[in-house]
């Protein structure tokens, strides 16, 4: 099965680490960007840089930011190709965001 | 038999369908034909076959149906171990955390306590609408999200089956609290998980806490009306039941055991002694609080030392607590102002419970206290 893990980041605290802490941070992403299993994944630029769009009765409503203003914010995702949930939270646990105030949405991918 | 069929089809409503359908056909040939000789393989195999019959059937209609390969038929000649045991896996699928607990919960009732929507609704005060709802979000959930059908890998069990254990205990609590047929099939779950897990003392634990409180059950209330431990009537504690309690602890104790469940289950042991030993229930419920950190765990152990040292110092650990909202803190609160003669306080404080609970045996008992102070 196909699932998309969804990384929610909360990012306070980010600036406060170290150089040295930051690249080990993105260190841990590149290892499982590599892992075995993983068939894509990005990582998006911040939530202030996000437009929503909306269509009602056929008129665009375009405004500024996530359509949810939360904490925490959808930094990026992974696909990952495993045999059942099991595996993919397993993975999902690994994910720096998870253990740093955020939280991954672990989803099956619809293949139609 | 419906926990080999799910392993067999991946498939709880499959599974559950072929084994109605291979239950009428039994009950429509052996009056007829006779017994076979081996009925639960003769069952499995008949289920197993008209499940495959299905999927064909289903197959040639809808060539999109998410089966997997569709295994061949079943030797029809089959004795009983032929079938693989496969309520272990079963447990494990359907105390997934990720599934809702009450999803947990109703399914492990259905699938492994075999009992019907119906009465897992009647048991958990619920309507039958609600708990069928319940089932079907729970089974979806497995199928659509890929919740495997195994035992956990080594390294995930201890969380696993924690979360199984959860379940079993939620489930006979649910019992206590009133419906002594949950009490019943709690245990009856805990005993299978011994069988089928006999080196986990977790296990035995649990099954040596849930004999040695149900043992209680009969002296705990009186027409009706609930009876604390220190007058309840011995007599009509179930002797057996506790020593089959005991047996349980003392196989947790010889694995080594001394988890939250084997604790408790100790702690209940020494309950049903004579004379109790106080200090020592007070000390594992020590042991128990630095386990589970649990503010509930705390409040029993003011009453353990209230035995100990006197009502002041069970007091302090109980006014020390943040559990407001729960009725028990009250009710011990009250319990030892009246011990020192605080009457004023004590009725406040059973006032305070009785707006808090909710079981009427428990509302009559806080009452008569409220009246006798």
């Amino acid at each position: 099965m196909k699932y998309a893990l969804l990384i929610y980041s909360n990012d306070t605290g980010w600036d406060s680490l170290s150089e040295d802490e930051q690249s080990a941070i993105y260190g841990e992403y590149a290892a499982i960007s590599g892992s075995a299993g993983i068939i894509g994944g990005q990582e998006l630029a911040g939530s202030e840089t996000a437009t929503t769009v909306r269509v009602q009765d056929g008129k665009t409503l375009t405004t500024d930011g996530p359509f949810a203003e939360t904490k925490e914010s959808l930094g990026g995702f992974f696909l990952f190709e495993a045999d059942d949930l099991d595996a993919a939270l397993e993975l999902a646990a690994r994910i720096p965001a998870a253990r740093r105030g955020g939280a991954i949405e672990v989803r099956p991918v619809v293949e139609h | 038999m419906l926990a080999s069929l799910i392993g067999f089809l991946g498939d709880f409503d499959r599974a559950e369908e072929a084994a109605q359908e291979a239950f009428a056909i039994a009950a429509e040939r052996w009056p007829r034909d006779g017994v076979p000789d081996s009925p639960g393989a003769w069952l499995q195999t008949t289920a197993r076959n008209r499940a495959i019959d299905r999927i064909r059937r289903e197959r040639t209609l809808d060539a999109k149906t998410r089966q997997l390969e569709v295994p061949e038929h079943v030797e029809e000649d089959v004795d009983e171990s032929t079938f693989p045991d496969e309520r272990l896996e079963l447990i494990f699928t359907c105390c997934h955390p990720a599934l809702a607990l009450d999803g947990q919960v109703a399914l492990t009732l259905r699938t492994l306590g075999g009992l019907t929507t119906e009465e897992i609704a009647r048991a958990f005060l619920v309507p039958e609408a609600t708990m069928a709802q319940r089932l079907v979000r729970a089974k979806q959930k497995i199928r659509a999200a890929g919740i495997p059908f195994r035992v956990p890998a080594d390294h995930l069990l201890p969380d696993r089956l924690a979360a199984v254990l959860a379940v079993v205990y939620l489930v006979f609590n649910e019992g206590y609290a009133g419906r002594g047929e949950l009490a019943a099939e709690a245990i009856r779950l805990g005993q299978a998980l011994e069988t089928l897990m006999p080196d986990e003392p977790e296990v035995h634990g649990l099954v040596a806490l849930m004999l040695l409180v149900d043992a209680r059950r009969e002296a705990r209330l009186r027409d009706g009306d609930l009876v604390l431990l220190p007058d309840q009537d011995r007599e009509l504690w179930d002797d057996a039941q506790l020593g089959r309690g005991r047996a349980a602890l003392e196989r947790a104790f010889a694995l080594q055991g001394r988890g939250p469940y084997v604790v408790q289950a100790a702690i209940a042991a020494l309950h049903a002694g004579e004379p109790i030993d106080w200090p020592q229930i007070a000390a594992l419920y020590g042991e128990l609080h630095r386990l589970t950190r649990s503010p509930v765990v705390e409040l029993n152990r003011a009453v353990a030392v209230a035995e100990v040292e006197g009502p002041l110092a069970g007091l302090e650990i109980v006014d020390s607590l943040d559990l407001d909202g729960y009725h028990y803190l009250h009710a011990a609160r009250a319990e030892l102002l009246s011990r020192l003669n605080r009457v004023a306080e004590a009725r406040a404080a059973y006032a305070r419970a009785l707006e808090l609970v909710h079981a009427d045996h428990e509302r009559r008992f806080l009452e008569r206290k409220l009246a006798a102070l």
